[in-house]
């Protein structure tokens, strides 16, 4: 019924210039949760105000629920939109607020009255129904936002960066609010964001942007685990996934990565025979580095027979605590990279230690292409 | 920094009042003195080219409550400000509304609208005085080629008491209406995009979204146009002084021209401080409301 369809959806702002959206092909699932997440600039509230139909499409077909709505006016295509400022009417009371929609709609005031209660009722505000915007609070005012969204029913829900203008403790919250609000009333959600912790908590599926491009999509799990390209590697994940630039090399036991300072790494892959001497980047998330377990060196057998032998001699230059855990900023013949460990005696600056990188979840990332090999 | 924060403190005490002097002194002079002497005179008999002063009580206010020029005259500037006020206010509401979003030449249109209110206003009122002329009127030469008048007895245009009431309305509204306009454009940019986006998205056509969202959030500053407007129409008589005379027969006498044509040009400048004397109770209401919702547009 709201399922989003997007073919080949561009939009130049002006000619001669990069898109801001660029040959966008998207379909949403009915009653999903689909989360656009990118850096400012990657095109994504464009995307979500082309499908708004705030901003004309340069070309390309936009379908909600299988009707082409290229050529139809927001009000007819009977969504709703939460913005970034909530953009409520400031001369209104939040009734007012909230049963603007159903005005517009023509409904009769008792039926109004009735449906803004429901609405008001649904996110936890009747009593606050008779104040201005002015005189509410930043979560106050998000939850009339929302109430006015939701008056309608719509089957579908445009959400515009929502919660950044909130404080982080009160964020959080409403996070898991806007979930409750889309386990109960189950309509297609659309919600645009640069925060990829929201993108990961929220989203049923991710749509990664960058550039006006669609670089990935997929659930949470499939976008941290098996990022399609060096970009999405390195955005999603915090703190960031390290780089280093190495070479494919041939190795007895199958192939290795030869990185700067002459450190050559074993990978575990036997597909890269054929790849010996291409240029790569070594991807590797903080939390996929560590400290032999016990915390103090080990042996080389020892580091041998842990399975995956991939020793980095490091020097720890900062140590960022965040209570049971630590963001540790190491310098090595590699270049500097960053690891999550757990807190221990020997992560101290200054400190000479050899680190364990887990070659088993570490990635490839052609050089040339920035595509995952 | 104790030391040479305590001189700055201490010149600071002198300097703020001694850069207002300037302005108070051009207030007090140009503004207070002739208020004082407006109400010396009201209560006297001084005449132009008369010495002497001698108190007279309310003779004078007395007299220019009998006298029916002044009712009609009184009458003449209600009708003249609200008239053109209402005009200006629907007129520059469209014009902002077609002026706000971007179009190729909108910079050489907004330039054209300024024009009646950057050029001289005697300037302007005197092309009109053409325009309207009872011989040469270019109004009239079109309506006859039109045929929508005859030719032998085309309107008068400022020789009939309607038409030239009609005609002062017209020509004040036209020279109003960039103010207006500026300031209303101005509203409507400090409008936050999201909102009437917002409201698109909720359902609402283009008139609710005008009356009840885009105007109801522009109201503060279009009373503040507004009472600019009336004190600026209720206090001039430029138009009327050079189209009209104040004729025919008084028709489009308003209070201040009567004042002037007869303190000044009549010579019995008590009589004529008397009749400007009516306006200051007026004024001061508007004042008060213009201070009120000036204040009002700040907290929002």
């Amino acid at each position: 019924m709201a399922i989003v369809q997007t073919r080949k959806l561009t939009k130049l702002f002006r000619k001669g210039q990069p898109g801001a959206v660029v040959d966008v092909d998207l379909e949403s699932r009915e009653g999903e949760f689909l989360v656009l997440l990118g850096p400012s600039g990657s095109g994504k509230t464009t995307l979500l105000r082309m499908i708004a139909g705030l901003e004309e499409p340069t070309s390309g077909e936009i379908r909600i629920g299988g009707v082409v709505v290229n050529d139809l006016t927001p009000r007819q295509r009977r969504i709703a939109m939460v913005f970034q400022s909530y953009a409520l009417y400031p001369h209104l009371t939040a009734l007012g607020n909230i049963e603007f929609p159903l005005k517009a709609g023509k409904m009769p005031k008792e039926e109004r009255r009735r449906k803004a209660e429901w609405a008001a009722g649904l996110l936890g505000i009747p009593h606050l129904l008779h104040r201005k915007p002015r005189e509410l609070s930043g979560g106050e005012r998000q939850r009339v936002a929302l109430a006015r969204a939701i008056v309608r029913e719509p089957s579908l829900f445009l959400f515009d960066e929502p919660l950044s203008n909130l404080d982080a403790k009160l964020r959080v919250y409403m996070r898991t609010e806007l979930k409750r609000l889309h386990r109960d009333i189950r309509s297609t959600m659309i919600y645009v964001t640069h925060d990829q912790v929201e993108a990961m908590t929220m989203a049923d599926r991710i749509v990664i942007m960058n550039n006006g491009k669609i670089q990935q999509i997929g659930t949470p799990l499939e976008v941290y685990d098996t990022p399609a390209s060096r970009f999405v590697a390195g955005f999603i994940g915090s703190p960031p996934m390290n780089f280093f630039e190495g070479e494919i090399a041939a190795d007895p036991s199958g192939s290795a990565v030869l990185l700067g300072g002459g450190v050559r790494l074993p990978l575990p892959r036997t597909d890269l025979s054929g790849s010996v001497g291409r240029k790569v980047y070594l991807g590797i998330r903080p939390e996929h580095i560590s400290l032999a377990a016990s915390g103090r060196p080990i042996s080389d057998s020892a580091w041998a027979a842990l399975g995956m032998p991939a020793k980095v001699p490091a020097s720890i230059e900062f140590v960022e605590p965040l209570g049971h855990r630590a963001i540790v900023t190491a310098g090595s013949p590699i270049g500097s990279f960053l690891m999550e460990t757990e807190v221990h005696a020997a992560i101290r600056p200054g400190e000479q230690v050899d680190l364990w990188f887990d070659m088993n979840r570490a990635y490839l990332f052609d050089r040339e292409t920035d595509a995952v090999m | 920094m104790e030391g040479a924060a305590g001189v700055s403190r201490k010149r600071q005490r002198w300097l703020g009042p001694a850069m207002l002097l300037p302005a108070m002194l051009y207030v007090l002079a140009l503004v207070g003195v002739p208020f004082v002497l407006a109400f010396l005179y009201s209560v006297g008999d001084v005449k132009v080219g008369s010495r002497g002063y001698h108190f007279v009580g309310l003779r004078n206010i007395r007299s220019v409550l009998q006298n029916p020029a002044f009712l009609t005259a009184l009458r003449n500037s209600f009708v003249f400000t609200v008239a053109s006020q209402v005009l200006v206010l629907v007129g520059a509401t469209i014009l902002a509304l077609a002026l706000k979003d971007a179009f190729r030449g909108r910079h050489f249109v907004r330039f054209l609208i300024l024009l009646p209110w950057v050029a001289p206003v005697s300037i302007g009122s005197i092309g009109w005085k053409w325009i309207l002329d009872s011989l040469y009127s270019v109004i009239n030469w079109v309506l006859v080629r039109l045929h929508l008048v005859n030719a032998f007895s085309p309107p008068m245009w400022l020789g009939e008491p309607k038409l030239a009431m009609l005609s002062v309305i017209l020509v004040h509204t036209w020279r109003m209406l960039p103010f207006a306009t500026v300031i209303i454009l101005a509203g409507w940019t400090a409008i936050p995009k999201d909102i009437p986006e917002a409201a698109e998205v909720d359902g609402a056509r283009f008139f609710r979204r005008l009356f009840q969202i885009e105007i109801p959030m522009m109201l503060p500053i279009i009373n503040v146009a507004v009472l600019f407007g009336v004190v600026f129409t209720f206090t001039d008589m430029t138009v009327i002084y050079i189209l009209t005379r104040g004729g025919p027969y008084d028709t489009t006498q308003v209070v201040p021209s009567l004042a002037f044509f007869t303190g000044i040009l009549g010579g019995d400048l008590a009589e004529g401080a008397a009749i400007s004397i009516f306006l200051v109770p007026l004024l001061v209401v508007i004042a008060w409301l213009m201070l009120r919702t000036a204040r009002r547009a700040e907290v929002t």
